[in-house]
């Protein structure tokens, strides 16, 4: 990461003081706060995670205990599932999404700050509690679309309240929030040097080549920050699955996100030792996925100007 | 800065791409558009309702709305959500900017670790703290108080935030701070004289950022707050989903749409700083 390799550059100074004292002082904030609200926690959620902790008695040490009953546990398997199925569908289509819109957009054309601005507005709310009750109003039994339907002559009910598609229109909240990495694509689009779309189309390079030729190598910095970032943030998801659900991933647990199956165990069953396990292994998983799309990218992103140094 | 096509191409081309993106916009924005019209609506008349534009509009849903819910009004939520997100905002602006200071303009052992430690909080999903900080927060028996939901903000957890200034502090020509210590200004004097006066436009970003996100923020203030009359608007709205037998849907859909309206203002009065702010840091909303 480019801003790691220059946070190294005091080198420079040895010798020379430092801002030592005055420093820290300037970093105190952000110093307890690492360590009372993130290290610590951290450490404590996995010590946690290997015992009974019910809130009101104290913690008893249970071993690989609650890591062994989220195996059997069939909720947490279905979290897990409905938590992949979620991420895969709702990360590459978002994206997807995202970079489509940025390409008409980088066009120049009359009134593209309006589109541009118009299309980013649903990334703003679309985690809200006001949006999940329009999705649920427009997706519920009775509602927009089951009327809209209706009076065509298909009569498939409510997608929210179908166990195979309410899952879907979780995906579809997500991709309707497009807008945010959308921005990011148009910044690294704007970056793409004219001359190489027009030499391609010189030597007779159809839209298509140039794309996979030309946008996707030189976007790729954007791309696989988008993905990684977008991934993380689809782990996370909680408000809109909490509010369509109505706090238990009905229908059917097809709705029950491995943040509100956390949340549940944690604070309606108290089962806080449960709860950190499945927080550490989200954490293990998430730490997975990161180190392995960085690997990826150091074959895949290209960095422009790298190859000249 | 270069586009993509050759040249405004006239005719044809512009119009068909102005219609496929006005019909990309309309299918985008129909559901905000939906929730508007519906609150205009009869309540017994909204839901399965297609129109976007009401038959008979009325106000009622704004007056029950108005009227609140579980015996507190309606202006309580909206006075909790403003002192949770005004607070927020002072808590960000206040300790994400001396750290970013230091982090971007300060010499000392340990920087770099400091700064890779906050880049890596970045992508640490925040469930691993969750539990042990619900805890300690119950044990101080500081639950059902905004001290839970505020704390981090004085104290720089918003990596996004202190990332998001480091970059501005970047492109800010170090010439200037080494002037201001010439003239014998101390790092105080210079990050709060001449720096901090410099990065108005990252501190505008920022605090709309923060702003928004507690105003809709709903993990911290279910997990945290019990008492009704503590409710963000949120919360409120959770009431009327899990009151619906009994509650008016009418009242529901106006308290979405009041619930939106600091945020939609925001964002038509800031839209520049909001969208060029996630351009250069790639904050996403």
């Amino acid at each position: 990461m480019a801003a790691a390799r220059t946070a190294g550059r005091p080198r420079r100074t040895r010798g020379s003081k430092g801002d030592g004292p005055v420093a820290y002082l300037f970093m105190t904030p952000w110093l307890i706060g690492m360590a009372g609200l993130t290290l610590g926690p951290m450490l404590a959620s996995l010590y946690l995670s290997f015992t009974d902790y019910n809130l009101f008695t104290a913690p008893e040490w249970v071993g690989l205990d609650n890591y062994r009953q989220m195996l059997a546990d069939d909720q947490f398997r279905q979290a897990s599932k409905v938590t992949g199925v979620y991420v895969l569908l709702a990360t590459p289509l978002k994206l997807g999404a995202a970079l489509a819109v940025a390409m008409m957009l980088v066009q120049r054309r009359r009134g593209i700050g309006l589109y541009r601005s118009a299309f980013y507005a649903p990334s703003l709310i679309g985690a809200s509690v006001g949006v999940a009750i329009v999705w649920r109003a427009l997706f519920s039994d009775g509602g927009v679309q089951d009327s809209a339907l209706g009076a065509v002559g298909l009569d498939t009910g409510g997608w929210i309240g179908n166990p195979d598609y309410s899952l879907l229109m979780l995906v579809l909240l997500a991709i309707w929030q497009f807008g945010a990495p959308m921005v990011i694509f148009m910044a690294g689009l704007m970056q793409v040097p004219t001359e190489l779309y027009e030499a391609a189309e010189v030597d007779g390079a159809g839209p298509w080549r140039r794309f996979r030729r030309i946008t996707v190598p030189m976007i790729s910095p954007v791309i696989f920050f988008n993905l990684l970032l977008e991934t993380i943030h689809a782990f996370q998801v909680f408000a809109s699955a909490y509010v369509i659900s109505t706090g238990d991933g009905r229908p059917a647990g097809s709705t029950l996100l491995y943040t509100l199956h956390l949340y549940r165990r944690a604070f309606t069953d108290f089962r806080m030792g449960y709860a950190s396990a499945m927080a550490w292994t989200l954490l293990v998983v998430v730490g997975l996925i990161t180190v392995l799309m960085f690997r990826v990218s150091r074959t895949r992103v290209h960095y422009a100007g790298e190859d000249d140094r | 800065m270069a586009t993509r096509s050759s040249g405004p191409r006239r005719g044809l081309g512009a119009v068909a791409w102005h219609l496929s993106m006005l019909a990309g916009l309309a299918l985008v924005l129909y559901p905000l558009l939906w929730l508007v019209a519906s609150s205009l609506k009869p309540s017994g008349e909204i839901v399965g309702d297609l129109e976007l534009i009401p038959e008979s509009p009325t106000a009622a849903n704004y007056g029950s709305a108005m009227e609140g819910i579980g015996r507190v009004p309606a202006w309580t939520f909206f006075l909790n959500s403003l002192v949770l997100s005004s607070g927020a905002v002072v808590g960000m602006l206040l300790s994400c900017t001396i750290t970013a200071y230091a982090l971007g303009r300060m010499r000392f052992r340990g920087r770099g670790v400091m700064f890779a430690a906050m880049i890596a909080t970045l992508l640490l999903p925040f469930h691993v703290m969750l539990i042990p900080q619900y805890i300690v927060f119950q044990r101080l028996d500081l639950v059902d108080t905004y001290i839970p939901l505020l704390i981090g903000k004085f104290l720089a957890a918003d990596a996004f935030f202190v990332f998001l200034f480091v970059q501005f502090l970047r492109g800010i020509p170090r010439e200037l701070d080494q002037a201001a210590r010439i003239d014998g200004a101390g790092h105080w004097r210079t990050f709060w004289n001449v720096l901090l006066p410099l990065m108005r436009p990252a501190l505008i970003t920022g605090s709309i950022f923060t702003f928004i996100w507690t105003w809709n923020d709903f993990l911290g203030p279910l997990i945290y707050l019990n008492s009704p009359d503590q409710y963000p608007l949120p919360l409120a709205l959770k009431l009327y989903i899990d009151q619906q037998e009994f509650s008016d849907y009418g009242a529901m859909i106006a308290m979405s749409v009041l619930s939106l309206v600091p945020v939609g203002l925001f964002f038509l009065a800031f839209q520049r700083f909001l969208v060029g702010g996630i351009a250069t840091s790639g904050i996403k909303g």
